[in-house]
C-alpha cells in the first residue's frame, strides 16, 4: 500500500510539470506579446517593459523563473491586462464561489444519485426502477449548458420563484439553479453506476449466503450490500469533481455567479494569457490531487486492486 | 433425401446484425438519427432564406416579429439579428455531427493503433506508453483546448485538433486491455508459430476480433464529442461566424431567454437531444448486439 502511494505520488508529480510546460509553451506560441496593442508603442518603451517583466530573457529562463515563483511562492505572476491585479488576486476573488457551489453539487450528485441508484436496484423491474432509469437516461443528454437556460426559462421567468442570476453572497435562493444545473447530468451518471454495481452485489454468492441465514433484508443491505457496491463509485467521483468545475465555467457565464470560471473565459477572451495559465494549472492540479485521492481510496477499499 | 436442407452457418455479424434490429430502442435511435442527418443535407433545398441573410423587417424586432411561420418562410422563426433559424439550424446540426464523427474517428484510428501497439509489444514499451496515457489524461483538456483555440485562433481544424488530442486516450486503454487478453488466444500463437511477421499479426487477427468493442465505444464517443463541442461554443469560443453549430445556437437562445423568444432555444436544442438520445441507444444496442456475454 506504501509503496503504491509512493509510485502513484511520483507520477503525479511529472504530471503537473507537463501541464505548466505545455501551457507555457503555448502561450509564447501565440502570435503577439502581451504588449502588442493598436497603438504600436515605441521600440525603447517595449524594451523596457518586456525588461521589467523578463519577456527579453531566452526562453528556458522565463520557463525556470515560472516554475520558481510558482512551486516556492505559490505566485501565478501579474495579469497582463488588467495590470492592477495579480493572478493570484483574480483567482482569490472567484475560487471561494466556485468551491462553494460546485462543492454543493458534489454533495448533492453523490447523495441524491447514489440514493436513486441503490433504491432502484433494491426494487429492480419495480416503479421505482423505471423511474430512477428514465431519469438518469434522460438527464445524461441535459448537460450544465442544457439545464442553466431550462431552469431559469422555468424558475424565473415561468413561475418567478428564484432570481435568475447573481451572488449575493451565497444566499440559498442563488444558489439552488447553479447547483441543480452543474449536478444533473453527473447525478445521472452516478444513479447508473451505483445501480449496475448494487445488481452485480445483490446476485453475489455472499448475500445469498446472508439470506440463507435468515438476515433481515435491511441488515443484508445495509451491512453486507451497500459498502462493497460502492467501490466502482470511488473511481468516478475525480472525474465528476473536475467535471463540476470546469462546468462552473458555464455557470458562471449564465448565472453571473462571478466565480473562477468568468475570470477563464475572459482571460481567454481578452488572451490575458497569465490568468489563463494560472487557471488552467490550477485546476489540473486540483485534478490530479484528486485522480490520486481517489485511486489511493480505491485501493485502500478494495483489497483486491494491487497494481 | 432432397428434402434435407443445408443449414445455413451464422456467422457473429450476422447473429448481432439480428440481436441489434430486435431492440425496438436501438432502431428507434438509428431511424430518428437518419431522419437527423437527412434532415440536415436535403432541408436547405427548401429553405426561403440562407442563413447568412438578414431579414431586416424582423431585425430589432424578433420577439414579435420573428415567430416560427410559414408564411414568412422562417419555419424556426429568427434569431435575434433577423437571420433565418431553421437555416442556421440545419447549418449547426451539420457542423455538430461532423465534428463529433471526425472526433470520434480520430480517436478509432489513433486508440486502435496505440492500444494494440502497447498491448502486442509489452514489456516496457507499453509501460511507456501506458504511462504517457495516464499522465495526458488527468491534464483538464477542456482548459488545454481553449487555451489552444485562443492562443492560434479559432478555427475549425484547431477545433479538430484539441478533439482529436482528447479523444483517443479512453480508446487506446480499452483496446489495450482486450488486446492483452486476444494474444495470449490460440488462433494468435498459431500465426506467431508459422512465422507471420508482428505487423501482419496485428493488422490481420488483432485488429479484427477488436472492431466490435471499438465500434460500440466510437458509438459513445460521437456523442462525448458533440458534447465537447457545445460546451466551448456555448462559451463562444468555438466555431465562428457565419458558421455555427449546436453549442452556438443553444448559447444565442439561451442569451435571449429573458425577451419571449423561447424558439431561439428550443429549435437547436430538440435537434440537440434527439440526436445525443439517439447516439446513447444505438451505442446500448450494439453493446448487447456485439457482447452477448455482456448482458
Amino acid at each position: 500500500m506504501l509503496k503504491y502511494s509512493f509510485s502513484r505520488v511520483l507520477v503525479a508529480i511529472p504530471t503537473l510539470l507537463i501541464l505548466i510546460i505545455i501551457s507555457f509553451l503555448l502561450m509564447h506560441a501565440a502570435p503577439g506579446g502581451p504588449f502588442t496593442s493598436e497603438r504600436p508603442l515605441p521600440p525603447q518603451v517595449l524594451a523596457n517593459i518586456q525588461a521589467k517583466y523578463g519577456l527579453d530573457d531566452p526562453l528556458y529562463v522565463q520557463l525556470w523563473e515560472y516554475l520558481k515563483g510558482i512551486i516556492f511562492h505559490f505566485d501565478f505572476g501579474p495579469s497582463f491586462q488588467r495590470k492592477d491585479l495579480t493572478v493570484n488576486e483574480i483567482i482569490a476573488q472567484g475560487f471561494p464561489i466556485t468551491l462553494t457551489y460546485g462543492g454543493l453539487s458534489f454533495i448533492v450528485a453523490t447523495l441524491i444519485g447514489g440514493t436513486l441508484g441503490i433504491v432502484a436496484a433494491i426494487r429492480q423491474n419495480t416503479i421505482i426502477d423505471y423511474f430512477a432509469v428514465g431519469i438518469s437516461i434522460g438527464a445524461q443528454v441535459l448537460p450544465n449548458f442544457v439545464m442553466a437556460p431550462l431552469l431559469v426559462w422555468l424558475f424565473t421567468l415561468g413561475l418567478g420563484w428564484l432570481p435568475g442570476g447573481g451572488w449575493n453572497g451565497g444566499a440559498w435562493p442563488n444558489l439552488i439553479m447553479p447547483v441543480i444545473a452543474l449536478s444533473t447530468s453527473y447525478m445521472a451518471s452516478i444513479a447508473r453506476i451505483t445501480r449496475s454495481s448494487m445488481l452485480e452485489v445483490l446476485n453475489s454468492n455472499y448475500i445469498r449466503t446472508a439470506r440463507a441465514k435468515g438476515l433481515p433484508e435491511r441488515t443484508v443491505i445495509l451491512r453486507h450490500a451497500l459498502k462493497p457496491s460502492l467501490v466502482p463509485l470511488i473511481s468516478y467521483l475525480g472525474v465528476a469533481f473536475v467535471g463540476m468545475i470546469t462546468g462552473s465555467v458555464v455557470i458562471d457565464i449564465y448565472f453571473s455567479t462571478g466565480g473562477m470560471g468568468v475570470a477563464f473565459v475572459n482571460s481567454a477572451l481578452n488572451r490575458d494569457y497569465s490568468v489563463m495559465m494560472g487557471i488552467t494549472i490550477l485546476i489540473g492540479a486540483l485534478t490530479i490531487v484528486f485522480a490520486l485521492l481517489a485511486d489511493l481510496l480505491y485501493a485502500w477499499v478494495d483489497p483486491k486492486i494491487r497494481y | 433425401m432432397n428434402n434435407i436442407t443445408e443449414v445455413k452457418g451464422r456467422s457473429l455479424w450476422s447473429d448481432a446484425r439480428r440481436r441489434f434490429f430486435q431492440n425496438k430502442a436501438a432502431v428507434a435511435g438509428l431511424i430518428a438519427l437518419t431522419t437527423i442527418v437527412l434532415i440536415s443535407f436535403i432541408g436547405p433545398y427548401f429553405a426561403v432564406w440562407s442563413n447568412e441573410e438578414i431579414d431586416w423587417d424582423v431585425m430589432g424586432s424578433a420577439a414579435t416579429l420573428g415567430m416560427p411561420s410559414f408564411e414568412s418562410g422562417h419555419y424556426f422563426g429568427t434569431d435575434d439579428l433577423g437571420r433565418d433559424l431553421y437555416s442556421r439550424v440545419l447549418q449547426g446540426t451539420r457542423v455538430s455531427l461532423m465534428v463529433g464523427v471526425i472526433g470520434a474517428g480520430i480517436s478509432v484510428l489513433v486508440g486502435t493503433i496505440y492500444g494494440t501497439v502497447a498491448g502486442y509489444v509489452g514489456g516496457r514499451t507499453d509501460q511507456i506508453m501506458m504511462r504517457t496515457v495516464d499522465i495526458l489524461m488527468s491534464i483538464p483538456f477542456m482548459f488545454v483546448i481553449i487555451l489552444l483555440l485562443v492562443v492560434f485562433g479559432r478555427s475549425i481544424g484547431m477545433l479538430f485538433l484539441g478533439i482529436g488530442l482528447l479523444s483517443w486516450l479512453d480508446m487506446s486503454r480499452i483496446v489495450r486491455g482486450q488486446t492483452l487478453s486476444l494474444k495470449n488466444k490460440e488462433f494468435v500463437e498459431a500465426a506467431r508459430a508459422t512465422g507471420v511477421s508482428t505487423p501482419t499479426i496485428i493488422m490481420r487477427h488483432i485488429i479484427p476480433n477488436l472492431l466490435g468493442i471499438v465500434a460500440i465505444y466510437a458509438t459513445l464517443l460521437v456523442p462525448a464529442m458533440i458534447l465537447t463541442e457545445s460546451f466551448i461554443s456555448f462559451l463562444g469560443l468555438g466555431v465562428q461566424e457565419p458558421l455555427t453549430s449546436w453549442g452556438a445556437l443553444i448559447s444565442e437562445g439561451a442569451g435571449t431567454i429573458r425577451y419571449d423568444t423561447e424558439w431561439q432555444l428550443i429549435a437547436p436544442l430538440i435537434f440537440f437531444v434527439i440526436t445525443l438520445f439517439s447516439f446513447f441507444f444505438i451505442g446500448d444496442g450494439l453493446r448487447d448486439a456485439l457482447d452477448p456475454k455482456d448482458r
